[in-house]
């Protein structure tokens, strides 16, 4: 039970995804606007982060490693994840409109999210049996969500900031991400290693 | 020849992925730790970016468009397993250095922004100039940002002391927030200087 707990802590906060291992900045500085759609973004990628590491996850185990296609990884996986969010989207559509609603605009940006293929690799390189795979993902996705809601609540009082004029945009969120991250590094050392 | 002059140049500076456009920043991030590592991604990223584009390119008139994205998809990734593969037999210490980020060049969205917004419509010489262009511009940005995060982070240069003895190494530069905070300054350094030319070059 405590090996899950470490697991979550660790994905959620020690090596958050975005603001330790660098994973996801596209939407984390593109879709973190407004409060709002940044939780609609961190809710989508959470869900297909779980389903494409529990799915990459059975693969890599009964598939690459089974028949030794272990280089096929790369092409397969970004294949897999591809048609999952295809799927996801068409399934959402048809059963869960409501849902879909609320995510839908995300679902087609987040194939090139480099926090799913990121995830999928990261796993393929732990020996996590399939409950730990679970925790991982989720952890891992409610990171990314945690870190993109932070950011936005910032962003939106930053609007009334005066701030010159050359690092508007890009450059002061980055130098936020960059003060984010060193709050996040204060977690260092939470889990043992 | 003009035209590919153009077209190289374009990817460099005009529309340069890290400083201008802000794509790609994942890789730009996290290994950008040395000046070393920096060049490395680079290198592999314009391998796969020309490569890839070249092909797309040579297959533009075969390839029905209802498929053209998952044709791209194979076609990058095919050339990122090569890279890997390469780095892994030839240089394990970078490969390992570099890790997941070398398979997840796929997801780089530079390289399939290029081969959707150019490569599927342009011929083979005009499509690798481009991708040529985009590559070097994403290795400039690449080996900018790891040489200031090395020289301050750690004194050194490609590994070589350029720091005198007495100084303190900034260690936070080469931890992740450094990452953040360097880059935040570069594209500010950037947008001063492309604000600087615009505004001369319509005052002259």
């Amino acid at each position: 039970m405590s090996t899950l707990f470490f697991i979550f802590i660790g994905a959620l906060l020690v090596n958050n995804f975005v603001l330790v291992r660098f994973l996801g900045i596209c939407p984390f500085l593109g879709v973190s606007k407004q409060l709002e759609t940044a939780v609609g973004m961190g809710m989508a990628v959470t869900f297909v982060m779980t389903l494409a590491g529990v799915v990459t996850w059975a693969l890599q185990h009964y598939v690459l490693n089974a028949f030794g296609l272990a280089f096929l990884q790369t092409v397969l996986f970004i294949l897999v994840i591809a048609a999952l969010v295809q799927f996801v989207e068409l399934f959402l559509k048809k059963m869960v409109p409501v849902l879909y609603r609320a995510l839908g605009i995300f679902l087609p940006l987040i194939t090139t999210n480099c926090a799913i293929l990121g995830i999928a690799l990261l796993i393929a390189q732990r020996e996590h049996d399939l409950i730990q795979t679970v925790v991982f993902c989720v952890g891992a996705g409610l990171g990314f969500t945690l870190a993109l809601v932070i950011m936005a609540g910032i962003r939106e009082e930053m609007q009334f900031a005066p701030i010159p004029k050359s690092l508007q945009g890009a450059g002061i969120a980055l130098i936020t991400a960059g003060l984010m991250s060193i709050a996040f590094s204060g977690f260092a050392g939470l889990v043992p290693m | 020849m003009v035209n590919l002059v153009k077209d190289f140049w374009n990817g460099v500076w005009d529309e340069n992925t890290i400083f201008k456009l802000q794509i790609g920043m994942c890789p730009t991030l996290a290994v950008s730790t040395s000046a070393q590592n920096g060049l490395a991604m680079g290198l592999a990223t314009t391998f796969v970016l020309v490569c890839s584009s070249a092909l797309v390119s040579l297959v533009r008139k075969l390839v029905p468009n209802e498929v053209r994205i998952p044709v791209y998809v194979v076609i990058i990734a095919t050339f990122v397993t090569v890279v890997d593969l390469f780095l892994k037999a030839a240089f394990p210490d970078i490969h390992a250095v570099l890790g997941i980020f070398i398979p997840l060049i796929v997801v780089n969205c530079v390289i399939l922004a290029r081969a959707e917004a150019f490569a599927g419509k342009m011929p083979v010489h005009r499509s690798a100039a481009d991708a040529l262009g985009f590559g070097i511009g994403f290795m400039i940005a690449l080996v900018t940002l790891g040489s200031i995060r090395e020289i301050l982070g750690m004194g050194t240069w490609f590994g070589m002391r350029v720091m005198p003895a007495g100084y303190v190494p900034w260690s936070i530069m080469v931890l992740p927030p450094g990452a953040f905070i360097t880059l935040g300054f570069v594209v500010a350094a950037v947008n001063l200087i492309s604000r600087r030319s615009t505004a001369t070059s319509r005052s002259s």
